[in-house]
């Protein structure tokens, strides 16, 4: 094994269709927090959910499929695999937030703490729910919560069960810059404190640059640029600063 | 009044329900959550009852229950009885025949739900069984009251495959529907119009259950 066995690796290959749209790249992501960075309808969200192992729609049925994380093979189309998203030890933050309607917050939360007992259980809620500045909202429904209280609450779910790859599909939309900067910081300092591996997906160059990331620029479903985030988006960082000056 | 038959109607339509919730319930969840190619076959097979004629039906299970086949004579040897011209024939026939009935709208309720919560679960460590107790079932309330009161009320007022597979057996096989053929065939208008004023009013009852009941309260949400 190449990597060192503290660095997480994921290896990823794909060539996918829809309609004249394709999908084709392959790569290493080896960075702790990688971002993929790219306009909409680059394939972000496409590239996500192949890495979650959710089916895409029947027209862009992958050619080619390949995910292996610390070398373990999660999906290889060739020899016929594909983990189920249950057994990746993977989660997902979408840009809808996706709560139960029915469950209450601290539900939700615990949803993917099934084996563990129920004062660990419990206990895992509230630190989640701190974390994502979220406490106050332990009994509400998701129906009585804003747009950006909903996001901090299903980034809380998918934290909780501890997964060992984070997907982010634009997951701070709804919340405004200041907390939007201020809870990607905390998360990614959890996210390093347990070891887990985080893509996320945006178009906002402001996110990418600020968790100083590597970053992937995807451009119409193919990648165009891997490497340090001050690399990578130079160009959208002098766009930005000059829109400041 | 023919009370003995209104019993064994009301009987049968309850156990029918039941066994048939229990089993269209977990297909329902299948055929919404699987992705074998197969199941579009399972789905028009699970809907043959709704456009095989009752007769038909209900002759191919006499024939399959009876003595004819090793299927009806193993049956026959396992319960002591055949199972044509008994009740527990009655429950059989009728759970296949109002199948549709509970599946349709259990499936078309689950479809309904929004895939990324079921996506979230799943990447949350749920399998489908945890999927359809947790999501799919409260999520689909109005669904699952429509396919009991359906499966009910059509068990209620099924007609031909009780009098092919059940005959015509006071106390065991003789439902309302026979009944109210009987008093037709003997000109008892008055009593066939009570009859038929009960399995009017049930049929009423439940659509209103259905249509009143099932709705959430302070109106549909998005």
């Amino acid at each position: 094994m190449d990597a060192p066995a503290e660095a997480a690796v994921l290896d990823l290959a794909f060539d996918a269709r829809r309609g004249s749209f394709r999908l084709q790249l392959e790569c290493r992501f080896a960075s702790d927090w990688t971002v993929i960075f790219g306009p909409s309808g680059a394939g972000k969200s496409t590239l996500l959910r192949m890495l979650a192992g959710l089916e895409l729609s029947e027209s862009s049925r992958p050619q080619l499929a390949r995910v292996s994380l610390d070398s373990r093979l999660l999906t290889d189309s060739a020899l016929g695999i594909r983990l189920k998203p249950a057994h990746r030890k993977t989660t997902m933050v979408a840009q809808q937030p996706a709560l139960f309607p029915h469950m209450t917050v601290a539900a939700n939360v615990a949803f993917g703490l099934k084996s563990l007992d129920r004062a660990s259980r419990s206990a895992r809620v509230q630190e989640m729910l701190q974390l994502v500045n979220a406490q106050s909202l332990i009994d509400r429904r998701p129906r009585d919560l804003s747009g950006g209280e909903a996001q901090r609450v299903a980034l809380a779910r998918a934290l909780a069960p501890r997964p060992r790859l984070l997907l982010l599909d634009e997951p701070f939309s709804a919340l405004d810059g200041a907390a939007s900067d201020a809870l990607l910081i905390r998360l990614k300092d959890w996210a390093c404190e347990h070891r887990v591996q985080t893509v996320m997906a945006t178009h906002d160059a402001t996110d990418a640059l600020a968790t100083a990331a590597e970053v992937a620029l995807l451009h119409e479903g193919r990648l165009a640029a891997l490497g340090p985030a001050a690399e990578v988006l130079g160009v959208e960082r002098k766009r930005l600063l000059d829109r400041l000056n | 009044m023919d009370w003995q038959a209104l019993a064994l109607t009301l009987k049968l339509a309850t156990i029918t329900t039941a066994i048939l919730l229990a089993a269209a319930i977990p297909l329902a969840a299948w055929l919404v959550l699987g992705r074998s190619r197969w199941l579009a076959a399972l789905e028009a097979f699970a809907a043959l009852p709704l456009v095989l004629p009752p007769t038909v039906l209900g002759f191919f299970l006499l024939v399959l229950l009876g003595p004819r086949t090793s299927f009806g004579r193993g049956i026959t040897s396992l319960l002591g009885h055949p199972l044509a011209f008994s009740f527990s024939g009655l429950v059989v026939g009728s759970v296949i025949y109002s199948l549709p009935f509970a599946v349709q709208p259990l499936v078309a309720g689950f479809a309904a739900i929004d895939p990324s919560l079921i996506d979230a679960a799943r990447l949350l460590g749920a399998g489908p069984a945890r999927v359809a107790t947790t999501l799919l079932v409260p999520l689909a309330r109005r669904s699952l009251i429509a396919a009991a009161v359906l499966s009910f009320l059509h068990t209620m007022g099924e007609f031909g495959v009780v009098l092919m597979l059940g005959g015509d057996i006071p106390g065991a096989t003789r439902t309302l529907s026979i009944v109210l053929y009987n008093q037709v065939e003997n000109f008892d208008y008055a009593a066939a119009n009570r009859t038929a004023a009960i399995l009017l009013a049930a049929s009423a009852l439940a659509l209103a259950a259905i249509y009143l009941g099932g709705r959430p309260r302070g109106g549909r949400r998005a």
